[in-house]
């Protein structure tokens, strides 16, 4: 007897296979990090002393706030994605709404960063590096680099936790369907977990 | 058997017609489909560019360009090689139409990835060719896009290290793909030590992928960065270092050749077995060796590098891990030698063109040890050896056993069968010309005549004259089998489920596959190159045959005693 195969019944989402994707992902995200980390410890090896002298004159008050929005903003998406699980829809979205500010938070605190660092003539290509040691200027070129790549990452993770936003408010995201939330929720994790190794190798390399 | 319409006829998502239901699809069929197209495409225009190139080199002194076009032309001829053609080839193609069915799924765990990878793909050949005529012209730095000169140059680099960027990603979203729905689609039946060997190469290739690809994506990141910024982290002069580029492009570079070959060396699992009526010779010394080259290939990129200067102890360790990648491939080459032993060997084109690849890989790889000592290597480094190395193991070994998987996989793609004679002889005229060109190259090689270069000494006219000509020949029988498969569309002679004998689960559904790929629930075998069926189905049908042939002649003798 031929057994035909029913296509209508096998429907349901194979939330464990979705993660297995993202995982996947991820993981590359952090080999495409794990290059410019390669990067720093060939430098740091060559110039110890003078990447010392660079993380000095970093702002560690900014670069500390920045770890604690981050981290913050991380566990509130992960607040968010239990109290979507539990039918919460008010609470998910009020706690999506403040991670995407925390975002924006640490967006603006680079920006005011940046620009000091510009104003004191310290950007890729600048007088000031060009003509200091070599040490020096590879520091800030791998500190512009690193964290550029990074302000990137959470334009694009904030970009993410926007769209599922529009999503839970429209109910396409919901109680049981909820895998587009928890895969943008593990990535905004990545951006705060790589932040985590950036800003002990900038800031507090001593 | 009931009738059922292939995926050609059905409208993919429903509603879609016309072209629409091509572009939209999410039909791993179509998209493998599209694939080929456009694979197919780029093959073609490398192809060209190649052979414009060996003309140039014919004769000493200027014959049809001048330096610039040339070193435009390799670079366009490298780039699309390797990111349009060796690298996208085996697994998007016949890896998104038959990965699926191999398992007994419906399609792949993320169709719309898929798709998009499709569109990455297109996107990144589109910017290759806008670069072309974009900005200064084409950049001229070889696909390697090494520094300073990368930097230096003034020509389109950006634009052409962008689209590398995209192609990168496309091949590692593919690879995402495949990992996941090898873990979570494979019918419940199907252990892993069922799977067939080519579901298996792709598995460890897409391994490879997503683990060296980021290396590649952040290292032409990083090309770029300099460009725009000049920071200076490759430049000497600002404290930099090119020898960390080029660690980084080869810690990419180096198992993306695996990620080429793997592939390939999966569609040869398949096609000798079947030709040879007998259970694959150590199945999980495949399987085993498969991953391991993917391992082991990960750890050897430095012996590109001997000559740019790294310690001793470096270019020691490095030469000693090429040669450990030595042994899972020759596990492999010997187990598909030993399959054939004492089989029932069937003669066609797909097994005809396995064995031309055995032949050519083994001697690309036996060469590329002469290439991973590092003594030896010091002497060819950069010469026309190297060349010839990698074009018999990536063009001989993943170009020909690109040509067999086409062959073999032809009349499950398209229901229709193509004719044996032409695919011989194209086969033929390809091989031996492939032959007489790369040969050739090793002796100008070791005789000191240096790669990328434009014009040479008189004395190594006579060589580049010869490759030249076999260039043509190879040229010639390449588009011969193209023909001979594209004019089968014309003549349409239908091909049966199972043309060839084949045991793994693609042979057991129609050609072409219908939309959901399987009519009943597949059937998994205890073990998937298990014959004992199709011999007796054949013994049957001998018997059969030899009964009426003994009816016929019984006849006849009934005639003739009347």
């Amino acid at each position: 007897m031929e057994k035909k195969i029913d296509k209508t019944i096998d429907k349901s989402i194979d939330k464990t296979g979705v993660r297995i994707g993202m995982w996947l992902f991820l993981y590359t995200e952090i080999i495409l990090f794990g290059g410019l980390f390669v990067l720093y410890a060939a430098y740091f090896h060559k110039f110890p002393d003078l990447f010392a002298q660079g993380g000095k004159e970093l702002n560690r008050v900014l670069g500390t706030v920045n770890t604690a929005v981050l981290l913050i903003s991380s566990f509130t998406v992960a607040a968010s994605i239990t109290a979507l699980q539990r039918g919460k829809k008010g609470q998910t979205i009020s706690l999506l709404l403040f991670s995407i500010f925390c975002g924006a938070v640490f967006l603006v605190n680079k920006y005011f960063e940046w620009s000091a660092k510009f104003h004191h003539d310290i950007f890729p290509n600048s007088a000031t590096l060009q003509d200091g040691p070599d040490g020096l200027n590879i520091f800030f070129g791998l500190y512009y680099v690193i964290t550029g790549l990074h302000g990137l990452h959470v334009i694009i993770g904030m970009l993410l936790l926007t769209i599922t936003l529009v999503l839970v408010i429209k109910e396409r995201v919901h109680k049981d369907r909820f895998q587009l939330l928890e895969n943008s929720g593990l990535y905004w994790h990545l951006v705060d977990l790589i932040w985590i190794f950036v800003f002990p190798l900038f800031y507090l390399v001593l | 058997m009931n009738a059922t319409e292939s995926f050609y006829n059905t409208p993919s998502p429903p509603g879609l017609k016309g072209i629409w239901a091509w572009l939209l699809t999410h039909d791993h069929k179509r998209i493998g489909i599209m694939y080929l197209w456009s694979v197919g495409f780029w093959f073609c225009v490398a192809l060209c560019c190649g052979l414009l190139m060996r003309i140039e080199l014919m004769w000493v002194g200027k014959t049809i360009m001048g330096p610039e076009i040339y070193n435009s032309l390799f670079t366009l001829h490298g780039v699309i090689m390797v990111f349009l053609f060796v690298i996208p080839a085996v697994p998007s193609i016949f890896g998104n139409f038959f990965l699926p069915i191999q398992i007994g799924a419906d399609d792949v765990f993320f169709p719309r990835l898929n798709l998009l990878s499709w569109y990455l793909f297109m996107l990144g050949g589109l910017l290759a060719i806008v670069s072309l005529f974009l900005g200064e012209g084409f950049p001229d730095t070889g696909w390697t896009f090494y520094v300073p000169f990368s930097l230096t140059t003034d020509k389109n680099v950006v634009l052409t290290v962008t689209a590398a960027f995209i192609l990168g990603m496309s091949s590692m979203l593919t690879g995402l793909n495949f990992i996941t729905t090898v873990h979570r689609m494979r019918t419940k039946d199907m252990g892993w030590m069922q799977m067939p060997l080519f579901t298996w190469s792709l598995y460890a290739t897409s391994w490879v992928q997503i683990l060296a690809t980021p290396v590649l994506s952040i290292t032409l990141l990083m090309v770029i960065f300099e460009r725009v910024f000049a920071i200076g982290l490759f430049d000497p002069g600002k404290g930099g270092d090119p020898i960390l580029y080029q660690h980084l492009f080869w810690m990419y570079s180096h198992p993306a050749v695996y990620i080429m070959i793997l592939p390939a060396m999966g569609v040869i699992s398949e096609i000798i077995p079947v030709f040879s009526r007998k259970a694959v010779f150590g199945y999980k010394g495949i399987v085993i060796s498969s991953m391991g080259i993917a391992v082991a290939g990960s750890l050897v990129w430095a012996h590109h590098m001997y000559t740019s200067g790294m310690s001793d102890v470096a270019i020691f360790v490095f030469s000693l891990l090429t040669f450990l990648v030595a042994i899972p491939t020759a596990v492999k080459v010997f187990s598909w030698i030993a399959t054939m032993y004492k089989g029932a060997i069937e003669m066609t084109p797909p097994l005809y063109l396995a064995l031309i690849f055995i032949y050519l890989f083994c001697i690309g790889g036996l060469t590329g040890l002469i290439l991973g000592a590092a003594g030896t290597d010091i002497h060819l480094h950069d010469t026309h050896f190297v060349v010839s190395h990698f074009h018999f193991a990536m063009f001989g070994g993943t170009g020909f056993a690109f040509f067999a998987a086409l062959h073999y996989w032809w009349p499950k793609m398209f229901g229709i069968m193509y004719d044996f004679k032409k695919a011989y002889i194209g086969a033929t005229l390809a091989a031996v010309g492939f032959i007489f060109h790369y040969i050739p190259m090793f002796i100008l090689g070791m005789q000191g005549m240096p790669r990328r270069y434009y014009d040479y000494l008189p004395k190594f006219e006579r060589g580049n004259f010869l490759a030249g000509l076999g260039g043509f020949l190879m040229v010639i029988g390449i588009l011969l089998m193209f023909y001979n498969l594209l004019i089968s569309f014309r003549k349409k002679k239908g091909a049966p489920q199972d043309p060839w004998g084949g045991t793994t689960l693609e042979w057991s559904v129609p050609s072409p596959p219908p939309l959901h790929n399987f009519v009943e629930e597949p059937q998994v075998k205890e073990y998937p190159y298990d014959f004992s069926e199709v011999i007796a189905r054949a013994q049957e049908a001998q018997e059969a045959q030899d009964a009426q042939e003994a009816q016929d002649s019984e006849e006849e003798d009934g005639e003739k005693d009347r």
